[in-house]
């Protein structure tokens, strides 16, 4: 253990510098290079109201505040787990060249994008004082979802980045749970309103997104869903890196 | 003295080699059912032991696909060793690979730093020394250049520069000697001699042997992974030489049109080998003869074989003693790339 925390501090500085890489190769060469992270956002925030606010009903004003808080988180979280699924196999050449920590490339992956969902948090400040949500002293709860979906990210990512090496049917099969997990987090409609409730409990990042909620729309935390969102989170990030660490060395002769 | 930096025990390093791949899930489920997994098992290294003292500089002599580089790669951490234990104490420099981790899109500042990454080093190393790497290699203007315009020879510089910075305790090299023009190749051995004088411990590899007798006083042999001879430099190279040479030279039949060449080659073989030992006259200035005669492709591995190059003096001198009526400079001027 100790030894591998000394690893880690050789390396924290590639760490760094792969980070670094993924989010200045992200828009390299591209007009508006960093800014789309906030236009992308917004764009499909206006689409997903326009189509959407029949079914809620004219009246509820916050509406574009409520699918960016889903939409927001859910699309760190897909980003983070389809590049750390990938990030082995993309960076193939290198694993058979030279050491360096495995858990580098997926970790800078999802660490990358968790920098580009940051930046893009700036969308959901300016929105909510355009719709005036304004904040209460709830927002200071929201690392804790902010924190769990991280946890989250990690979990998943190590555990696709192991079973992708192996079976390159996993990246296809992830794009469908993902859609499946877009559509069961409530992100542009109510809840409430679907009579099965047992498909939220399977959705890992459900219960992440209504506390986020309720840090926004200053409520308290849902003491449940955090249960449930912590042990969604944990338990991912322990399977996630016992198994990453127990087929590492195996890598190099499947890529 | 005698502290050994590198350890290998037992080392073992299987390779699954299937004959299909099987790497999607259905078909791994078909095959599981019909118990149709069959793996072909591959042994590419078996129960190797050595070590290596401080200071030593072991020479890895073997045919293709002996396992050399599997060996070297299980040494820097790369591949772990299926079984069997390796150690390794102090700062290691593997330049196996000159360039793994480059991104194409980066440019050559910036690979510096990223690249310098991949191998371990810190940040504000890198930075002291940027300028440093920038001059070695020669890149000038083009440091700020997207890779992915490089020649192949300003990759290998970039490269060679960024890995040879430090100063390692272990230095493993991969027939490497060989970057870049001749001009880069005769600074970047520089730089190579210049760690082994700092007492660097040495793992070479290389398929000539007149190298490995110019760097290393050890040997080991390979042989379909097995660890066959193992000693001083030259009984080892010796062995070498009866057992796989010959074998190697039959397998290789020269094409047509080098047939005379490569004729005058077998016959000159024996005064190769004596150029890095014994520093005669006479088979010095053949070897400089036939150089001068040849293509200038031949003279480049002509140089390569004299790795000391403080033997071009000698070689100048012994041409004056045999041809004294030609002008030297002549001769300079023909063996323009060998004396730069």
């Amino acid at each position: 253990m100790s030894s591998a925390i000394i690893n880690f501090k050789k390396y924290r500085y590639l760490l760094y510098e792969l980070t670094k890489k993924n989010i200045k190769l992200k828009y390299r060469r591209s007009y508006l290079g960093i800014i789309w992270t906030l236009l992308e956002p917004i764009l499909t925030t206006i689409v997903l109201t326009i189509v959407f606010i029949n079914f809620r009903g004219k009246k509820d004003h916050t509406f574009p505040i409520y699918i960016l808080t889903g939409r927001l988180l859910y699309s760190f979280f897909s980003q983070a787990t389809k590049q750390a699924m990938k990030s082995i196999r993309n960076n193939s050449g290198m694993i058979k060249k030279v050491y360096v920590p495995k858990y580098m490339y997926p970790l800078s992956n999802i660490l990358s994008s968790y920098i580009v969902f940051a930046i893009s948090l700036i969308v959901l400040i300016g929105a909510m004082f355009i719709f005036k949500v304004y904040p209460t002293k709830y927002i200071l709860n929201s690392f804790i979802p902010l924190f769990l979906i991280l946890v989250l990210s990690l979990g998943f990512g190590l555990i696709l980045a192991t079973l992708a090496v192996f079976f390159r049917d996993m990246e296809y099969l992830w794009e469908v749970t993902l859609m499946l997990i877009m559509y069961t987090a409530a992100i542009f409609y109510d809840p409430a309103k679907i009579e099965d409730q047992w498909v939220f409990y399977c959705n890992p990042i459900y219960h992440i997104i209504v506390n986020f909620r309720n840090c926004i729309y200053g409520h308290p935390l849902d003491m449940q869903a955090l249960k449930i969102s912590m042990a969604y989170s944990f338990i991912s990030f322990f399977i996630g890196l016992i198994l990453f660490y127990k087929k590492q060395d195996k890598f190099i002769l499947y890529i | 003295m005698n502290k050994e930096v590198v350890k290998v025990e037992n080392v073992s390093m299987k390779f699954n080699l299937m004959e299909n791949k099987v790497d999607n899930l259905k078909e791994y489920v078909i095959k599981l059912i019909k118990n149709e997994l069959r793996y072909q098992e591959f042994w590419a290294l078996k129960n190797i032991s050595f070590a290596v003292n401080k200071g030593d500089r072991l020479g890895i002599l073997g045919l293709n696909g002996a396992g050399k580089s599997t060996l070297l790669k299980i040494i820097a951490g790369v591949l772990k060793a299926t079984e069997g234990k390796v150690t390794v104490k102090g700062k290691i420099a593997p330049l196996l690979e000159l360039g793994a981790g480059f991104d194409p899109q980066y440019t050559g500042a910036e690979n510096i730093y990223l690249y310098g990454a991949v191998l371990g080093y810190p940040k504000e190393f890198l930075r002291k020394k940027f300028d440093e790497i920038v001059e070695f290699s020669e890149l000038g203007e083009f440091i700020n250049v997207p890779l992915k315009n490089y020649s192949s020879g300003m990759k290998a510089r970039l490269g060679f520069a960024i890995a040879t910075i430090v100063e390692p305790d272990i230095l493993i090299l991969d027939e490497v000697l060989s970057v870049g023009d001749a001009k880069f190749r005769k600074k970047s051995e520089k730089r190579i001699l210049d760690m082994f004088d700092k007492g660097a411990t040495v793992l070479f590899v290389s398929h000539t042997i007149e190298q490995v007798k110019a760097i290393c006083n050890r040997a080991i042999i390979l042989d379909n992974g097995s660890l066959v001879a193992d000693g001083h430099v030259d009984e080892v190279c010796k062995i070498y030489e009866e057992n796989y040479i010959e074998r190697e030279t039959g397998v290789m039949k020269p094409r047509k049109e080098k047939d005379k060449k490569s004729k005058k080659k077998k016959k000159k073989k024996p005064a190769d080998e004596v150029v890095g030992k014994e520093a005669g006259q006479n088979p010095e200035a053949e070897v400089s003869n036939t150089a001068v005669n040849h293509s200038e492709e031949k003279a480049d591995k002509e140089k390569l074989n004299n790795i000391n190059l403080n033997n071009i003096n000698d070689v100048k001198e012994s041409i004056l003693a045999t041809e004294p009526d030609k002008d030297i400079n002549t001769y300079i001027e023909e063996n323009n790339d060998l004396l730069k």
